[in-house]
């Protein structure tokens, strides 16, 4: 396929991924593919990077299309002719590595090995940290466990399980800490125990990879690139749904957080300063003066300082939107600095206060994992009731809202057909400058069901659909 | 620019004669940039080499580093150039009466009249020039508009004097700590370098290369343990400046070989929040 087409496909592709692609972009990466051979794969890889991919948090969906459109070429990638020289080499060493076996019977190739040997074999591997022998032991399991088929519908996750399982990769490291400890002749100390720890966790991640990356390469031989990579197309971290993610999509999340966290501060600091002019600035305008001769052309102003709001967040924290009230506290903790004051409430069918979980530590993680774990949020049975939790949260703090506070509910409210005592937040709505409701369903479920955001949401001053973490942003910028 | 790259491999190798260890990709995008004559966007975390950088290509193209240092308020007047007011004002007051007003005009309008500030210097300087646009992220949007013209076409439009078009393309940086996100226009014309913190090997070689006299086994102890901080879940990460400190403080404690001790009492070097330390601390003398 010529380069031309083969760049085109693979642009649509990123789009199809929603990464923002755009035209002179794409020249630009034309550019560059001039300047650098295809065969280069490495440098290729990060012109492409340099010229399309302009944000650090797309970099891994690139990285993974990049290897589905691209797996196929260059020769070493090409697996239909496999550089037979190599793997004959490689096998030699293997057998040398292999003292006392001694069985004649191996013909000369990886297929006659026993899972036990290849077992024993990753581990030598391992341990010493072989980079060439850990690739070509890869792609014998794979080849060898995971089984398979041309044609079969199945996801990469499958395959990878299959493997993975074969290889007992889960008690590898224990089994590496156990060898290390007996070749070494004096005891280890915990400092040097942690860092071998972490050296075989490193090179068992890299096996992983190494992996994965032969079953995509398979499976691209198989099924072609434009498949392949519609099956493996995931949702940018800012755009996976706080209900649905899997558990690697949540760690993702985390990690956008932070820098994220880091923006919006820097961000409303600056909004708070900027477009307002205060009274004149009497010593600042003299100064500036200077460059017109003494006399004051340019004015400048004193910037007023604006109050910064009061918050209170009150989370329903039952299963379903969990880690959604997980991530609002998250983000609205680590921007505290921009309120004057934070007060939290979780609740389930019970309510209680954390706001002293998150005083009490400068680790948010911590600080959500006492929230988890020591609050207490259940009243009769742990099933959601918002309008008990409501009307328990204005008998005990209702007389705090001034008219100050920003008052933030946070939940789906699915209230399983208990009361709703809308009435607390029609209360609330009087007293407090704003009330708004975050929801993290999709808006079409609204009020489907036992949900009544609708009850709840007239007496707010806005409902706001907040199902990632785009939304989620979008919202606490307007907050500020 | 007179020295034009060979291939990917030069500009390594080059920059590690300057003492700057590239890995593949910060390489390959420095060749790029330079075939290609755009300016290379460098984020990354703090303290990863990302001002070394164009520091070192400087040092490496034996060219002139021009540095503007970006903060709030920065205008044009501080970036591109600005009247010398001062000097028009003697110009007019000098001769009164002899000159019609035309002339003058002429002339106080003039380059003689003018103060560069770094864009400019850049674009109208005869030898090569490296420009480094330093913390970028910290001007606001609009003002990242002035950067535009410059970036692009490499000319600069003074109404008075009319456009001055670079004599030679210089080199340009741009680096940004990422605390807000930049504008497209500003991302679209650069070729984008994100800078993380190295994998063990080249931190060791950092450390190696930076730390006169270090010893290999000290320099391989140094990187694991920083790694394994690293992977905590932190505050702040330690950075490769702050690897370096750290090296550099173990050196003249005269220590050989850390041990769980050693480690607990100098990891304020490595790390900034007690929080962080206290953590780390925790984690490294793990018992088992």
């Amino acid at each position: 396929m010529p380069v031309l087409d083969l760049m085109s496909g693979f642009i649509v592709e990123l789009r199809n991924a929603g990464l923002p692609v755009s035209l002179t972009e794409n020249l630009d990466a034309m550019q560059a593919v001039k300047e650098i051979p295809i065969e280069d794969r490495e440098a290729f890889k990060y012109a492409l990077g340099a010229t399309l991919v302009k944000s650090n948090s797309h970099w891994r969906a690139f990285e993974t299309i990049f290897e589905v459109y691209f797996s196929l070429r260059g020769p070493e990638y090409d697996i239909s002719q496999d550089p037979n020289a190599t793997e004959e080499e490689m096998w030699r060493k293997m057998q040398e590595q292999k003292p006392g076996e001694g069985k004649g019977s191996s013909g000369g190739s990886m297929d006659s090995l026993t899972p036990e040997e290849i077992a024993a074999m990753l581990m030598n591997a391992l341990m010493n940290g072989d980079q060439a022998m850990m690739r070509a032991l890869a792609r014998q399991s794979v080849q060898r466990f995971a089984g398979m088929e041309p044609g079969r519908p199945v996801g990469g996750t499958y395959y990878l399980y299959r493997t993975l399982r074969n290889l007992d990769l889960d008690n590898m490291l224990d089994k590496l800490m156990q060898a290390n400890r007996d070749r070494a002749q004096d005891e280890l100390t915990a400092l040097e125990e942690r860092l071998e720890k972490d050296e075989y966790s490193s090179r068992i991640e890299q096996f992983k990879q190494e992996v994965e990356a032969e079953i995509r390469r398979r499976l691209v031989a198989d099924r072609g690139a434009e498949a392949m990579a519609k099956t493996l197309r995931k949702p940018l971290p800012e755009d996976v749904e706080f209900m649905h993610a899997s558990r690697d999509e949540m760690q993702s999340l985390k990690k956008a957080l932070y820098p994220l966290t880091r923006k919006l501060a820097a961000r409303l600091a600056r909004k708070r300063r900027h477009g307002r002019k205060g009274p004149l600035d009497f010593r600042n305008t003299i100064r500036h003066s200077m460059a017109y001769g003494g006399v004051p052309a340019d004015p400048k102003f004193k910037y007023p300082r604006p109050a910064k709001p009061e918050l209170m967040v009150i989370a329903d924290i039952s299963g379903s939107v969990a880690a959604f009230a997980r991530f609002t506290l998250m983000l609205v903790y680590a921007i505290q600095g921009q309120f004057s004051k934070v007060r939290s409430f979780v609740f389930i069918d019970g309510i209680d206060e954390v706001t002293s979980y998150f005083k009490s530590t400068e680790d948010i993680g911590e600080a959500i994992h006492r929230v988890n774990t020591e609050a207490d949020v259940v009243w009769v049975d742990g099933h959601s009731d918002y309008g008990h939790a409501f009307e328990v949260f204005w008998e005990r703090h209702g007389k705090d809202i001034t008219s100050k506070t920003t008052v933030l509910l946070l939940g789906d409210a699915r209230n399983n057909y208990h009361a709703a005592q809308s009435w607390v937040v029609k209360e609330i709505q009087k007293r407090a400058r704003h009330v708004y409701w975050l929801n993290p369903e999709p808006r079409s479920y609204w009020n489907t069901g036992d949900s009544i955001v609708g009850e709840y949401g007239a007496y707010t001053d806005g409902v706001y659909e907040c199902r990632n973490l785009r939304q989620l942003e979008g919202f606490v910028e307007k907050l500020a | 620019m007179e020295t034009r790259f060979e291939s990917v491999q030069v500009v390594r190798d080059g920059l590690k004669k300057v003492h700057y260890l590239a890995d593949e990709g910060i390489a390959g995008v420095v060749f790029l940039a330079q075939r290609l004559g755009k300016p290379v966007l460098v984020e990354g975390p703090a303290g990863t080499g990302k001002t070394q950088l164009a520091k070192s290509v400087a040092e490496l193209l034996g060219a002139r580093l021009i540095r503007l240092q970006c903060y709030e308020g920065l205008d044009e007047s501080k970036a591109l150039y600005e009247w010398n007011y001062k000097k028009q004002l003697l110009r007019i007051q000098a001769d009164k009466n002899s000159d019609s007003w035309s002339d003058v005009h002429e002339d106080i309008f003039s380059e003689e009249f003018l103060l560069t500030r770094p864009l400019l210097e850049a674009i109208s300087s005869e030898e090569p020039v490296v420009l480094l646009i330093d913390e970028v992220d910290r001007v606001e949007v609009e003002t990242e508009a002035l950067l535009l013209e410059v970036l692009s076409e490499y000319q600069v439009s003074i109404p008075e004097l009319g456009t001055i078009t670079a004599k030679q393309i210089p080199m340009v940086f741009l680096t940004s700590n990422n605390t807000r996100e930049l504008s497209e226009a500003l991302k679209r014309r650069c070729l984008y370098l994100h800078v993380d913190y190295p994998d063990l090997e080249r931190e060791k070689e950092i450390v190696l290369t930076k730390v006169p006299d270090i010893s290999q086994n000290l320099a391989d102890q140094i990187a694991r343990i920083v790694r394994s901080i690293r992977q905590l879940d932190l505050k702040k990460s330690p950075s490769v400046s702050e690897t370096l400190d750290w090296a550099r403080t173990l050196m003249l404690l005269g220590i050989e070989h850390i041990d769980a001790q050693d480690a607990k009492e100098t990891l304020h070097v490595l790390l900034k929040y007690q929080t962080d330390i206290a953590k780390a601390a925790k984690e490294l003398s793990v018992e088992k």
